[in-house]
């Protein structure tokens, strides 16, 4: 049972959050411009790392908004969370937008 | 007073004016408050408690603890009736009934033990090689092997206990009470945060409960001392028979407290019988303890073989001798101490063989000055006793671990074995902690932790009170334990199996007692190819009983690494997982059964659906009225009299429970646009528009009528099954990809109740009750709606349909919802105004063939397999559109939505068969489609079905075949709209 920080409602247990699989996959401005397989890649093909992974989670069961986790998925630890069209504090760019 | 022929005078935690009776297999005993069913049993002579799982060999008790993995019981009858418990762990109550698992007729004689006389048929893996023939045989071998392998017999009704859940969260939890973790919880509870410490014991104490002679060592004043300051902490919780059972991520650990289990039925009302735990805690400390392993030697599984340690508890902790006459055989010192107190207490220690050819020390030279016959190089090779142990057969062990000397008979009732101790490491493993293995100490060690957890005590190779409480001290102050002192080493690798006497000991040495896995098992799967602890794991059932091989999983971690000649480290153990120890289903749903299990949601006009007589459908968590029989009918007459009412009439429905959002925002009209397949720019304010929702994958997700109630507000209706889903995706869009437009979305549906007038006299009944909405076919037509008053309440008409027919859907604020119903039904009388239920809606809707999501669609379904290409706006984006052009969607064998009418007219097909292009002439069939609903149409006088048929409606006309059980029907493939193609009825 993780334990994550919703960037509006502080610390809650996993099980009032869903997930929302891999975060920064932005939907094709143009999908015409798409290829069939280039298409399939926006919609079903995602990253499976072992280590450090960027997921959109949402605090269903608490104030219902959606953000970020970068999580290890190996050790559960997570090693940021950030809001919505923000990036991850660890960026190095020393700016958390 | 039933005499106790086996208790002591005098000593232990036992209370002795207070004697319990108590019944083991219809058998009256008497034992003491204080006591186990275990130590009770003992006290009174009972070794054979119960019979193994496979091969039904007569078991007694082995160990004092949790790890016990033979003498496990069926306690109480009826609903009550908990099966597989450790006996060495039921606390002792008035009146307490128990009964022996896994043997018929009974434990002195078993039909079953049969199997053990043919035991070389029966090896590891048995059932893979001889039961697989003929094909599709194991179903049939598998309900034998099953009763033949029970264990105890679940309880057939709902179990009539409370349980409860309870959350905590903690700066420190500290799991065990023993040394270790009381001083562990002591030096955290100073610091004044919030400490929890967990014990699955009655009493705190740990080992040091069984100990008399502490020499000069931390001991019962000192347990005293510390809880009592403890319990001085208003910080420090202290959580005893409470077992932590699972340690998960982030430092959350469930534990089970057994509240109320060891008063019996005698428990007070208001506490519930267990309780959960679900703990988060900030750093753990696990001061878990250890557990002595047995010795693998030919029939070492006998009732009266027991060991060292447990021997010892029973007799310092209950006053129970579990024997009178003992040989002990053990590879380190810790079996003195236990031969020493049972020897003080009147045991006659016939032999202490040990494995290590010069045992040398103070427990040695202790046990030498007590005038004990020790024999060094030696061990217990084999026993013999039928239902009880009666003589332990004696040799010499040489230095190659082979069988040295003669063998000799000691007449013994008690055969006591030691190991060794394993540190009881499961918890850290579950936490994600890395194990190594320590030479020295011959054990599994606590390595690098994942997460915030300190081992501390002997779970951490500390050996020795002052050591534990040394080690506990600086875990609870949050510093790392000092190194584990070093104990003489138990030479754990060696000796494991000892060598048999003769070929058929060979087959005897049992490694799991549990699930009977042998030594001979494991070097036969080495044999097979089986190399792998987890391969031989399940292959052989090591470790899988419901004592997760707590006390044999080294043991044959040991035989597996001597079999493979490989070094004990190499092999690795198994990977262990919750529970530590098993949880009982009722202490995880809690409170959650019966009708708390899901919310139930009722519509405010609910009383009067009941009160009608309305059988009901559960729609998600909603209650809808199905149909409202009339005395006598039957559910199809009822219905067809639903629908003919809507059909000539007017018909009332409640559709409350449709989902309703409302979108606001500058940019509500944009947001639909990409939402929805078709264009909202056009829409009226006062209109409405039905619309389609696809999931980016093109297939149908929902549909609904969505109204402009303002340019920058619209009111979406969702299925009601769909409300909260559809409320999910729209806000994940607006959230995540979105951001930028200005939209609200705010869930209305408990706000309002909802009322569908359906019929051509609908309009008749609104007109009588509204004098400021105009309902003319002019100022009202279809699609579109109005506000105004209703039966005197605020309302917002809609004049929408899904029956085909006149119909308006009436919504007036929630509170008002009963009244309004009332008033309509009083104003229909005269029409004939009858309510409907869901199956008529989806009887009407089908007759106009009139898609039904969930029904129509199951995830695989396209607008384009629908017929609904006139839904789909080309000129703008939106959710699934790309999808749609996938050259895939546009086959024409995809499946697609079309009419069935079958030949024979009454017959109504089941929804869900299958339909053949040609009669069917024997497997495998061509399926070219499925049916989807299918209803009686009263208004036709025949029967309607829809069905998903691959090319759709170029196939209309032929005639398509359903096989059904034992025939055949024959139907016309057609136009999906079976009434009033046009729509002239809903415009009128």
């Amino acid at each position: 049972m993780l334990l994550i920080s919703c960037p509006w409602c502080g610390q809650r247990d996993e099980s009032e959050f869903t997930c929302g699989g891999e975060a920064h996959i932005q939907r094709p401005p143009d999908p015409d411009a798409l290829s069939d397989p280039e298409w399939a890649d926006y919609l079903f093909m995602r990253t499976n790392p072992k280590g450090r992974h960027r997921e959109r989670w949402c605090h269903t069961h608490g104030c219902g908004r959606w953000f970020n986790v970068e999580r290890h998925t190996l050790t559960h630890d997570i090693i940021s969370v950030y809001r919505m069209g923000e990036g991850p504090a660890d960026d190095g760019d020393g700016d958390p937008s | 007073m039933t005499a106790q022929p086996y208790r002591l005078a005098e000593g232990g935690v036992i209370d002795r004016t207070r004697p319990l009776s108590f019944s083991f297999n219809g058998r009256r005993l008497t034992g003491f408050a204080g006591d186990t069913l275990a130590s009770a049993l003992l006290a009174n002579g009972v070794h054979l408690v119960g019979r193994s799982f496979k091969y039904h060999r007569p078991r007694g008790i082995l160990t004092a603890g949790t790890e016990e993995p033979n003498a496990l019981v069926q306690l109480e009858t009826g609903n009550r009736s908990t099966p597989n418990l450790k006996a060495t762990r039921v606390e002792l109550y008035d009146g307490l009934a128990a009964t022996s698992v896994n043997c018929w007729p009974g434990v002195r004689f078993d039909a079953g033990a049969l199997i053990d006389a043919v035991h070389r048929m029966v090896p590891a893996g048995f059932y893979y090689k001889t039961f697989m023939w003929p094909r599709g045989g194991w179903h049939f071998y598998e309900k034998l092997i099953r009763r033949m392998a029970g264990m105890g017999r679940a309880p057939e009704g709902p179990d009539p206990d409370r349980y409860d859940r309870t959350n905590a969260h903690c700066e420190v939890l500290v799991v065990g009470a023993g040394p270790a973790g009381l001083a562990a919880a002591r030096a955290a509870g100073r610091s004044g945060t919030r400490i929890i410490l967990a014990d699955e014991q009655p009493r705190p104490g740990g080992m040091l409960l069984n100990v008399t002679d502490t020499k000069g060592e931390p001991g019962a004043d000192w347990i005293g001392d510390t809880l009592s300051e403890l319990r001085s902490m208003p910080n420090v919780r202290v959580l005893t028979r409470t077992t932590v059972t699972g340690y998960f991520d982030h430092n959350f650990l469930v534990a089970v407290e057994r509240v109320t289990d060891h008063l019996g039925p005698d428990a007070p009302a208001h506490l519930p019988r267990q309780r959960l735990w679900r703990i988060r805690a900030a750093r753990v400390v696990l001061a878990t303890g250890a557990l002595e392993r047995p010795l693998v030697f030919a029939n070492n599984d006998r009732p009266g073989v027991m060991l060292a340690a447990a021997a010892r508890a029973y007799v310092n902790a209950f006053a129970a001798l579990p024997g009178r006459r003992a040989v002990v055989c053990t590879n380190n010192d810790s079996a003195y101490e236990a031969a020493l107190d049972l020897h003080r207490n009147g045991v006659e220690i016939t032999a202490i063989a040990d494995l290590r050819t010069d045992p040398a020390g103070p427990a040695a030279e202790a046990a030498a000055a007590a005038g004990l016959n020790i024999l060094g190089g030696h061990a217990v090779v084999d026993t013999s006793g039928r239902r009880r142990v009666r003589s332990a057969q004696v040799a010499g062990i040489g230095a190659d671990g082979s069988l040295e000397g003669p063998v000799r008979a000691l007449h013994c009732d008690l055969v006591l074995m030691s190991g060794g101790w394993s540190p009881a490491v499961h918890l850290f493993s579950q936490s994600g902690g890395r194990l190594r293995y320590d030479d020295a100490l011959g054990v599994f060690l606590p390595d690098r932790a994942r997460q915030p957890v300190q081992c501390a005590g002997a779970v951490n190779g500390a050996d020795g009170t002052a050591a534990c409480v040394l080690q506990g001290q600086d875990a609870g102050s949050g510093n790392r334990p000092a190194a584990a002192s070093a104990p003489a080493a138990p030479e754990a690798g060696s000796h494991w199996p000892i060598p048999a006497r003769n070929r058929s000991g060979e087959f005897r040495r049992f490694v799991d007692l549990q699930n009977d896995v042998t030594a001979a098992d494991i070097a036969l799967a080495v044999a097979e190819g089986y190399q792998s602890v987890e391969h031989l794991k399940r292959y052989t059932t090591l470790g899988m009983g419901t004592d997760q091989g707590k006390t044999g999983n080294v043991p044959g971690i040991a035989v597996l690494a001597g079999s493979l000649g490989a070094p004990l480290p190499a092999v690795g153990t198994t990977t262990f997982r919750p529970p530590y120890d098993p949880v009982t289903f009722g202490a995880i749903a809690g409170r959650d059964v019966g009708p708390l299990a899901d919310p139930v949601r009722e519509t405010p006009m609910h009383a009067w659906h009941v009160e009608a007589g309305a059988v009901f459908e559960d729609v998600g968590q909603w209650k809808r009225p199905f149909y409202y029989p009339l005395a006598g009918e039957t559910k199809r007459d009822a219905v067809a009299r639903e629908c003919l009412a809507v059909r000539n009439a007017v018909g009332l429905m409640d559709a409350t429970t449709l989902g309703k959002i409302v979108v606001s925002g500058r940019g509500a009209v944009a947001f639909l646009n990409r939402i929805y397949t078709n264009a909202w720019d056009d829409l009226e304010v006062g209109r409405c528009r039905y619309g389609l929702m696809l999931g980016e994958d093109g297939m149908v997700l929902d549909d609904g009528v969505t109204a402009r109630l303002a340019t920058n507000r619209f009111l979406m209706t969702t299925t009601t099954g769909n409300a909260s889903r559809v409320l999910a995706w729209l806000e994940e869009w607006l959230q995540t990809e979105w951001p930028d437009l200005d939209v609200y979305l705010t869930s209305a549906t408990e706000q309002f109740a909802t009322v569908a007038l359906a019929g051509p006299k609908a309009r008749a009944v609104l007109s009588g009750l509204t004098s400021d909405i105009d309902v003319t076919t002019e100022a009202f037509p279809f699609m579109s709606w109005r506000s105004g008053h209703v039966a005197g309440f605020p309302a917002r008409v809609f004049r929408i349909s899904y029956s085909g027919e006149l119909a308006y859907e009436i919504s007036v604020p929630a509170a008002h919802g009963l009244s309004l119903w009332a008033a309509l039904s009083r104003q229909g009388e005269d029409h004939g105004i009858t309510p409907f239920g869901t199956e008529a809606m989806h009887v009407l809707r089908a007759e106009k063939g009139y898609l039904m999501v969930g029904q129509e669609t199951d995830g695989t379904v396209t607008p384009i397999d629908l017929g609904m290409q006139w839904i789909l706006k080309k000129k703008k984006d939106y959710i699934g559109r790309r999808s749609l052009a996938r050259s895939a969607m546009l086959d024409p064998l995809r499946k697609r939505l079309v009419g069935l009418r079958t030949e024979d007219p009454e017959l109504v097909l089941p929804e869900g068969a299958q339909i053949l292009p040609t009669a069917p002439s024997g497997p495998p069939e061509t399926m070219i489609g499925h049916v989807t609903s299918s209803y009686w149409s009263g208004v036709l006088r025949r029967s309607v079905a829809l069905a998903l048929v691959k090319g759709g409606r170029d196939r209309e006309t032929t005639t398509v075949h359903v096989p059904l059980d034992g025939r055949t029907a024959r139907a016309e493939i057609c136009d999906p709209r079976f009434y009033d193609p046009d729509g002239a009825r809903l415009r009128g």
